[in-house]
């Protein structure tokens, strides 16, 4: 059992807790993910760690309330248990040597950017950070992330925080006047797919976190699927950080939606028994 | 006077009909009248050919006369003196190739149903749940045994019954490795499993659950808390044919089918919430026990054709008879000298039908089977919303990869000393499908008891 001991909302369906997981805390680096199943009848979901504190021994995740086992544990208040909490599992983000680095995150992404930008600038890296959300009561992180770029940059679909647009067009309007030696983009599928394209286009390295529907985490299932660079990649082991460019967006889009019919299902009769 | 029946009494089944919807057990076991009528068919052999052909020695004759004399504890503790898991090994061992090959009575006639008896036994002792204390007299020593499967859980059992101190750390919430998340509920029930391990741990060994070993701790580390350490993670990385359309939705490694439905128990969704998808028409591709086993669950989950898909013949199948036979009286499709060669998708990336060409028999090949060759433009279409492939697991490289003295074969396996299952590290043991790449049960518990013989040689020794 592995105890919740912090919780807060991050926005309206986006929460963050800390976890009492010593063990995994003295391991964890940035890329990394845990599993959990928070009782014995749930389903075992992959979440990238959002942070970690090796002294108290605390996991930080943050995830958005979509489906069936995120709803659920939403639920949970600090101080309740989570049943399994497995990590660190994938390989880590390799961040070092770098000097100017544009780390983006969309919508739930931002917080899982959060430490790799985090990490690049405590190794010394120049890191501008570009952020987008669908409107401004989503924006996640901003103190936080404030204080570790040395430009922040956040974007709204709808404008509503004043700055309208995607985060592509933030990147695009950057790399006229200077030039980045990594980006990392993480967030929706789309929209790495579409970071990839423009900074292939320029020729700069792009690291994108993915994050598939997996059951076990260690390599055993191959749910993870990812082709990249027209190979089959496990993006459990293998990953979950891939080459923004030689990843195949398209196929991982769909391979997305496998199981939309039973959350569904499962979601309406949650709601329909509440 | 020995029973001179010449056949084996039958062990009673659910009917195919009825069963192929339930994941009720199929073989419902003996009762205590046709268990001691079987029994009396042994002939007490001096010899004992068929302890020669058990991995791990079970006095066989030695249990069946304690059985045949009514003293069903008695039977228990011997079968259990050497083997840790009898409830399972009585249904998953191929004793068709094992004991029961060796059988005398088995030149004329038809074998002693071995492996029944020890169903039989291990069963009743673990209803009545009273197993004695026995004395172990603790060495204070510690080993860790990385993976809760049949060789780890063995390990485990043999060394804590010598005295030590023994951990097992697993990388799933729960113990028992394929036993837990392979063979299905129908052939392996998982409460039994529990019991078992649950018989096993309380000669003192610790379980940790969620501890993938090469992430949250390295062997090195294992290595200075502990005195020597057993590496039994199986063979746990599912192999692909790389055909065009193997990342259509809908297209399952055996594993990731087999775990969502027996680990995570997606045959009872939407009461657990991990899902399952199953269309009407699946394809098993393969001819293994794993391939029965998938296609007899995708039938229980309501597909109305299962076809197992297997490149060469009905002779060349790899499963054990028993479970061939199981799935055709379950109505399973066998598709035999047929290959696929794409798996084709809807506009929506889902499955939709696999692409098959035939094959014919040629020469032998390496493996001493023949080999099957493409009979050219005989392509044809399978339609199917649910492909699954069960052609095979190498053993999983995370320790490997972050043991950097560990030495393994290309393929991945582990190498080890054949004697005492030695690593190229001194003080780290390896068994089961680790080293052998996928086998049986058994044989993975025959490596975790020469392992433990020779850790207990090595810790002593030290």
């Amino acid at each position: 059992m592995y105890e919740i001991v912090y919780k807060r909302d991050l926005n309206n369906n986006v929460k963050m807790m800390k976890v009492a997981a010593p063990l995994i805390a003295k391991k964890a680096m940035p890329g990394q993910f845990i599993m959990l199943r928070i009782d014995e009848h749930g389903e075992r979901i992959p979440l990238t760690i959002a942070g970690y504190d090796r002294t108290k021994g605390l996991i930080t995740i943050i995830f958005q309330e979509v489906g069936q086992t995120t709803i659920k544990l939403g639920k949970l208040k600090s101080g309740d248990m989570i049943l399994d909490f497995v990590g660190p599992l994938g390989k880590a983000s390799h961040l070092e040597g770098y000097k100017n680095a544009c780390v983006i995150g969309g919508g739930l992404g931002t917080a899982i950017a959060y430490p790799q930008a985090k990490h690049l600038h405590d190794l010394g890296a120049n890191v501008d950070v570009i952020t987008g959300f669908r409107n401004s009561d989503l924006i996640l992180l901003e103190d936080e992330l404030r204080a570790i770029s040395n430009n922040l940059f956040i974007t709204t679909d709808d404008g509503s925080n004043g700055t309208k647009g995607f985060v592509t067009d933030v990147l695009k309007s950057q790399l006229q006047h200077k030039t980045y030696d990594l980006v990392i983009a993480i967030g929706p599928l789309i929209m790495m797919k579409f970071v990839s394209k423009l900074t292939k286009e320029y020729g700069i390295k792009t690291i994108i976190s993915m994050n598939p529907i997996m059951v076990d985490g260690t390599g055993m299932c191959g749910g993870c699927r990812v082709t990249v660079d027209g190979k089959t990649k496990f993006a459990c082991v293998d990953g979950p950080d891939f080459d923004g460019h030689l990843v195949d967006f398209d196929e991982a889009m769909m391979r997305q939606k496998m199981y939309h019919k039973e959350e569904e299902h499962k979601c309406k009769m949650e709601q329909h028994h509440a | 006077m020995p029973n001179m029946s010449p056949t084996k009494y039958k062990m009673p089944e659910q009917d195919p009909i009825k069963r192929n919807k339930n994941f009720n057990e199929v073989a419902l076991g003996y009762t205590h009248e046709l268990a001691i009528e079987e029994a009396m068919r042994c002939l007490d052999c001096k010899h004992m050919p068929c302890v020669k052909g058990c991995p791990v020695n079970v006095d066989i004759p030695g249990f069946i006369k304690a059985l045949v004399g009514n003293n069903i504890p008695k039977a228990y503790e011997i079968i259990t003196s050497t083997n840790s898991l009898p409830a399972i090994c009585g249904r998953v061992c191929p004793q068709e190739s094992q004991c029961e090959l060796l059988c005398v009575r088995g030149i004329k006639h038809e074998p002693v149903a071995i492996g029944r008896l020890e169903r039989y036994v291990a069963d009743t002792m673990l209803e009545k749940t009273i197993t004695k204390k026995k004395n172990i007299t603790k060495n204070k020593m510690k080993v860790a045994v990385v993976g809760g499967g049949p060789a780890g859980l063995t390990c485990a059992g043999d060394l804590a019954l010598l005295g030590y101190e023994v951990t097992i750390f697993e990388a799933f919430h729960e113990a028992g490795g394929v036993l837990v998340y392979g063979i299905p509920e129908f052939r392996l029930p998982k409460e039994l499993v529990k019991k078992e391990i649950a018989t096993l741990t309380k000669l003192g060994i610790t379980i940790k659950p969620n501890m993938v070993i090469g992430r949250i701790l390295d062997i090195e580390e294992l290595l200075v808390d502990f005195g020597a350490v057993f590496i039994g993670t199986g063979a746990g990385l599912p192999r692909f044919m790389n055909i065009p359309g193997e990342n259509y939705n809908g297209v399952y490694s055996s594993n990731e089918f087999l775990t969502r439905i027996n680990l995570m128990k997606a045959y009872k969704f939407p009461e657990y919430d991990t899902p399952v998808r199953i269309g009407k028409n699946v394809a098993v591709v393969g001819g293994g026990n794993v391939a029965m086993d998938a296609a007899r669950s995708a039938k229980r989950l309501g597909a109305k054709n299962v076809y197992i898909i297997y490149r060469r013949s009905e002779d060349e199948l790899p499963a054990r008879e028993e479970e061939i036979h199981h799935a055709k009286e379950e109505g399973i499709i066998f598709t035999l000298l047929t290959n696929p060669t794409k798996i084709i998708g809807d506009e929506d990336g889902n499955v939709k039908a696999i692409e098959c060409i035939k094959m014919k028999l040629g020469e032998k090949d390496d493996s001493g089977r023949a080999r099957p060759i493409k009979i050219n433009n005989s392509e044809h279409i399978i339609d199917v919303n649910t492909v699954i492939i069960a052609i095979g697991q190498t053993p999983n490289p995370l320790i490997k990869n972050t043991t950097s003295a560990l030495k393994t074969h290309s393929w991945g396996g582990i190498i080890v000393d054949d004697d005492t299952m030695q690593t190229s590290i001194d003080g780290v043991y390896a068994g089961g499908d680790i080293v052998t790449g996928a086998a049986t049960v058994i044989l993975a518990m025959g490596a975790g008891k020469k392992a433990a013989k020779a850790i207990d040689v090595y810790l002593k020794n030290k």
